[in-house]
């Protein structure tokens, strides 16, 4: 019998707003604040050879303080104990020393925040089976087989405050199991189930189609020798090949300092295939429909139409260097909900227009070899096949390509599937993300592989 | 950490009752970070994080909490989920938690110039603004941006067996940046790299770094790449200097050696390796000139400790020696699980996540060449500067590297500048080309703040020290532009 979790259901949302009202308390006449929370409460359980090897669980709660007096503003990021006294005593000494810091500092030419009131409330999903339980029932129905994996699951929670009496509140109680079926060395099938609520068969289906594959990596292994191959990218190696776009390649500010991996694109100078679409979809992802400065997401924000950059994310620090409109991104001006839009092939046709190719499942380690010329280098990796007349012949030892964005969703792009996936972040790096992605699969005429 | 706040054993030895074993870590950290980009301030950040780890053995199982809750109270309720997920998942464990190591050890750390004076903020801005100021020469300097990041943090770990050990470190990353666009492309040029230039200690690091000049020195730099030629293709020897050599340290030789990795724990994620138990003692992994230790007790290196997150005791030992591979990168757990010795290496990078096996200070040892013996020996090469692409498949054996500026070598001499200089190839091969290794006048003590690893993940600091090095034969190439 598990320990009940530090309980912060239906809570979290009670506690940031008290806090809240606290900070309404400490500043004084000409000071503003604003205020970002973030908060927890994870299980996660990490696996191994078909068995536990670390299982634990995380409970943190961290606020951002942004204290603005005209035009110098400075911040500090705390984090709480979920203790009212101690944290409301954290938060007076947080904003003591923000408003010492501020005679240090130069008016900042480039601060702006939002000044309308939009609060908002959004809270999805709701219990999740214990995780104990969960994990039972993945090892049971990977009996036999070598899995490895991770299983973070629970509540997130974002929130945003600020002295104009804003309030937004963003949960999400949601599940993330992931896991690799191995079958020799680096032969492995990756699978991924998440979402709001625990389905069992929903998992049985996705256990079974992995066994499914997993027997396909039992043939022998074709080495492939350098050069261009016809190639199919799954949703799921799409999802590399875009978090490369994403790393500045919208960004407002780098595509005015000409940093952005896009920044010929935007100018003309190349385009995408027509097929191509991308828009940021607030509306229709998992993060928050507000951001740091308290200005509200637009629904959608049109990124590239028919093969042409239309537009970007800008943030409002963005927006006032460069004279420009701020339309809800955050400082990153990195997509947190990218939707790319959907082609016409068939995704059970995909096998056969790929024809003879190479059918990649994941794609690993990306990075640019040439970043102007959006050229990107990574690795295949997991279950990645040779494909013959439409049929999966052998897996292929891992390959690296080494090839320019501009080219294979260009003029080299043969379709994209009428099928997209929502692919969830798993990123759990310092906190769980509630970052997504809507991606189809495609088929590349040609793609270098060097190595 | 005032020491009022240090744990004391008899308030909370009575909180995981029935347990094996158990232990608490508690990290603070403050830091501020300070930028100044194309001459405008930007508002400080700073960040105070205060939190515990609390993990439990118990019936043979395993199990962890993390709470923000460092009171009496919230010690104890993380003391007791971390005991129950122990006892909950037992049955289904992979390590038997009775067999583990229950270290009991006590001591302290602390950086070097712990409490030596620092600048204030004003006078921090007033450095930055003025380096600043001298990139900015040239109308084709699109972006520039100056910075400094300063980290206090204490570490206490406590443990049921009797251990405190407290570490107080104190940490500074310099870090300056210029890009310059001009005939349709864009290149920029870093002081060693994105937070490089990050050690322990104080406002001594900046001499070693030569900030002050910096900003004029890294924007000819920049002006100098983005109109150069690009870097040619072909077979040809490369001259690694230290900054792009503790890329190719850390991910062709640290992340492949890692016992976690070895034993599979990372095959979902950060992936496996190509290195297999059974070439331990035998295996060449390089030329006789490779040396590479794993070093906790450099004192400014960035990943220096006395003892790691499990409470082991750091100490410097040789992972490969004359190009041999002798041990792996395998933290107490790890070692008991593989039966194989190892280092102490077993890390976590905050309060909220356990501790994995990490590289910690891995280093290259120096050789006897001089820098201008090395570029004389060379007939055809490339001079490669500062990483700027890595990329490595997920056995970490087939790599491909770029850096940010180069410079050909023909007939024994350094030559025209070239842009997107680039090589790749593969692990298991390419430390047997290794020719040269600088001597001590060409070694520099870098690392990066940003090892990323694990599931849950976790983004840590790791340190490297390297020479200059020549390896043969390299399969180089530029880019498109």
């Amino acid at each position: 019998m598990m320990a009940p979790r530090e309980s912060t259901a239906g809570t979290m949302e009670t506690y940031f707003y008290e806090l809240a009202g606290a900070l309404d308390g400490l500043v004084v006449a000409g000071e503003t604040y604003l205020a970002s929370f973030s908060a927890e409460a994870s299980d996660f359980v990490r696996m191994n050879r078909g068995r536990v090897r670390q299982p634990g669980s995380v409970t943190q709660r961290y606020i951002d303080i942004e204290l603005v007096r005209g035009a110098r503003h400075a911040t500090h990021r705390l984090s709480l104990t979920g203790r009212p006294d101690a944290d409301r005593t954290a938060l007076a000494s947080s904003v003591a020393s923000l408003r010492a810091t501020l005679p240090d500092l130069a008016d900042d030419p480039h601060l702006l925040y939002a000044n309308d009131v939009h609060s908002s409330r959004e809270v999805r999903g709701s219990s999740l089976p214990p995780a104990e339980a969960v994990i039972a029932a993945a090892l049971e129905a990977a009996d036999g087989l070598d899995l490895v994996g991770i299983y973070a699951a629970g509540p997130v929670y974002r929130g945003f405050a600020n002295s104009l009496g804003q309030r937004n509140w963003h949960e999400v109680t949601s599940f993330s199991l992931q896991w690799s079926l191995y079958h020799r060395a680096d032969k492995a099938v990756k699978t991924a189930y998440s979402g709001l609520e625990w389905v069992e068969s929903e998992f049985a289906a996705k256990m079974a189609g992995a066994r499914a594959r997993l027997a396909l990596l039992g043939r022998p292994a074709r080495s492939l020798t350098p050069g261009r191959y016809r190639a199919y990218l799954t949703p799921s190696a799409m999802e590399e090949v875009a978090e490369m776009l994403c790393w500045g390649g919208f960004s407002g500010r780098a595509l005015e300092t000409r940093q952005s991996c896009l920044f010929r694109l935007r100018e003309g100078a190349v385009a995408l295939n027509p097929a191509v679409s991308f828009i940021e979809n607030t509306a229709d992802g998992i993060a928050p429909a507000f951001q740091d400065e308290g200005f509200t997401r637009p629904r959608g924000v049109p990124l590239v139409e028919r093969g042409r950059m239309v537009g970007s994310l800008i943030s409002p620090r963005t927006a006032r260097e460069f004279e420009l409109t701020a339309n809800g991104a955050n400082a990153s001006e990195s997509p947190e909900s990218l939707d790319m839009a959907p082609g016409e092939l068939r995704a059970d046709d995909a096998l056969a227009a790929l024809d003879t190719g190479l059918y990649i499942g994941n794609l690993w380690y990306l990075n640019f070899s040439d970043r102007p010329a959006c050229r990107v280098t990574g690795m295949t990796r997991f279950a990645s096949f040779w494909v013959e007349n439409g049929n999966i012949v052998a897996p292929v030892d891992v390959m690296r390509f080494d090839d320019s964005v501009f080219r294979m969703f260009g003029e080299q792009l043969v379709g994209l599937t009428a099928e997209r996936e929502l692919v969830a972040s798993t990123d759990t790096y310092r906190s769980r993300s509630v970052s997504s992605m809507r991606l189809p699969g495609a088929v590349v005429r040609d793609m270098a592989f060097t190595l | 950490m005032p020491d009022a706040d240090r744990l004391t054993l008899p308030d909370i030895s009575s909180l995981a009752r029935n347990t094996d074993f158990w232990s608490l870590r508690i990290v603070e950290e403050t830091s501020e970070c300070l930028t100044v980009r194309k001459n405008v301030a930007l508002p400080p950040y700073m960040r105070s994080d205060r939190g515990a780890m609390a993990t439990v053995y118990a019936d043979g199982g395993y199990g962890y909490a993390a709470t923000g809750d460092t009171s009496p109270a919230g010690l104890a309720a993380a003391l007791a989920r971390a005991t129950a997920w122990a006892r909950a998942t037992a049955k289904l464990a992979l390590i038997d938690a009775r067999t583990l190591p229950r270290p009991g050890p006590r001591g302290e750390y602390a950086s070097p110039s712990l409490d030596a004076p620092m600048r204030s903020r004003r006078e921090w801005f007033e450095l930055l603004m003025e380096e600043s100021r001298e990139a900015e020469i040239d109308s084709r300097i699109v972006d520039w941006e100056t910075s400094m990041e300063t980290i206090r943090a204490t570490h206490q770990l406590v443990t049921s067996t009797g251990g405190e050990v407290v570490q107080r470190y104190r940490f500074l990353y310099p870090g300056l940046s210029v890009t310059a666009h001009a005939e349709g492309d864009t290149q920029t040029r870093t002081l060693n790299g994105y937070r490089g230039p990050c050690q322990q200690g104080g406002e001594e690091i900046l001499a070693r770094f030569e900030f002050a000049g910096a900003g004029k020195r890294i924007a000819e730099q920049a002006l100098e790449i983005v109109v150069a030629p690009n870097c040619p293709s072909g077979k040809m020897d490369v001259l690694l200097m230290p900054d792009q050599m503790i890329l190719q340290i850390h991910e062709s030789i640290g992340h492949p050696l890692e016992l976690d990795r070895i034993l599979g724990d990372e095959r979902n994620f950060a992936g496996t390796s190509f290195v297999t138990p059974d070439m331990f003692g035998t295996y060449r992994y390089g030329s006789e000139l490779l040396n590479i230790t794993f070093d906790p007790t450099r004192g400014e290196e960035l990943a220096s400790y006395g003892w790691d997150d499990d409470g082991s005791r750091a100490e410097k030992v040789h992972l490969i020696r004359k190009g041999i591979l002798e041990r792996p990168l395998g933290g107490a757990i790890s070692q008991a699980r593989a039966g194989m010795s190892g280092t102490s290496n077993s890390r976590a990078d905050n309060w909220n996540r356990p501790p994995i096996d990490r590289m910690a200070n891995l280093n290259l040892e120096p050789g006897d060449a001089t820098l201008e013996q090395m570029v004389a020996s060379i007939e055809r090469g490339v001079l490669m500067e500062t990483n700027s692409s890595w990329s490595i498949d997920d056995s970490r054996n087939k790599f491909q590297f770029g850096c940010e500026r180069g410079r050909l070598i023909e007939n024994g001499k350094l030559g025209a500048v070239v842009k997107n200089p680039s090589y790749r190839g593969i692990s298991a091969r390419f430390w047997r080309s290794l020719a040269q290794v600088g001597n001590e006048d060409t070694l520099q003590v870098l690392g990066t703040p940003y090892c990323g690893k694990g599931e849950p993940s976790q983004v840590i600091r790791v340190g490297h020290a390297a020479p200059a090095c020549v390896f043969t034969g390299v399969d180089v190439f530029g880019g498109d532009a």
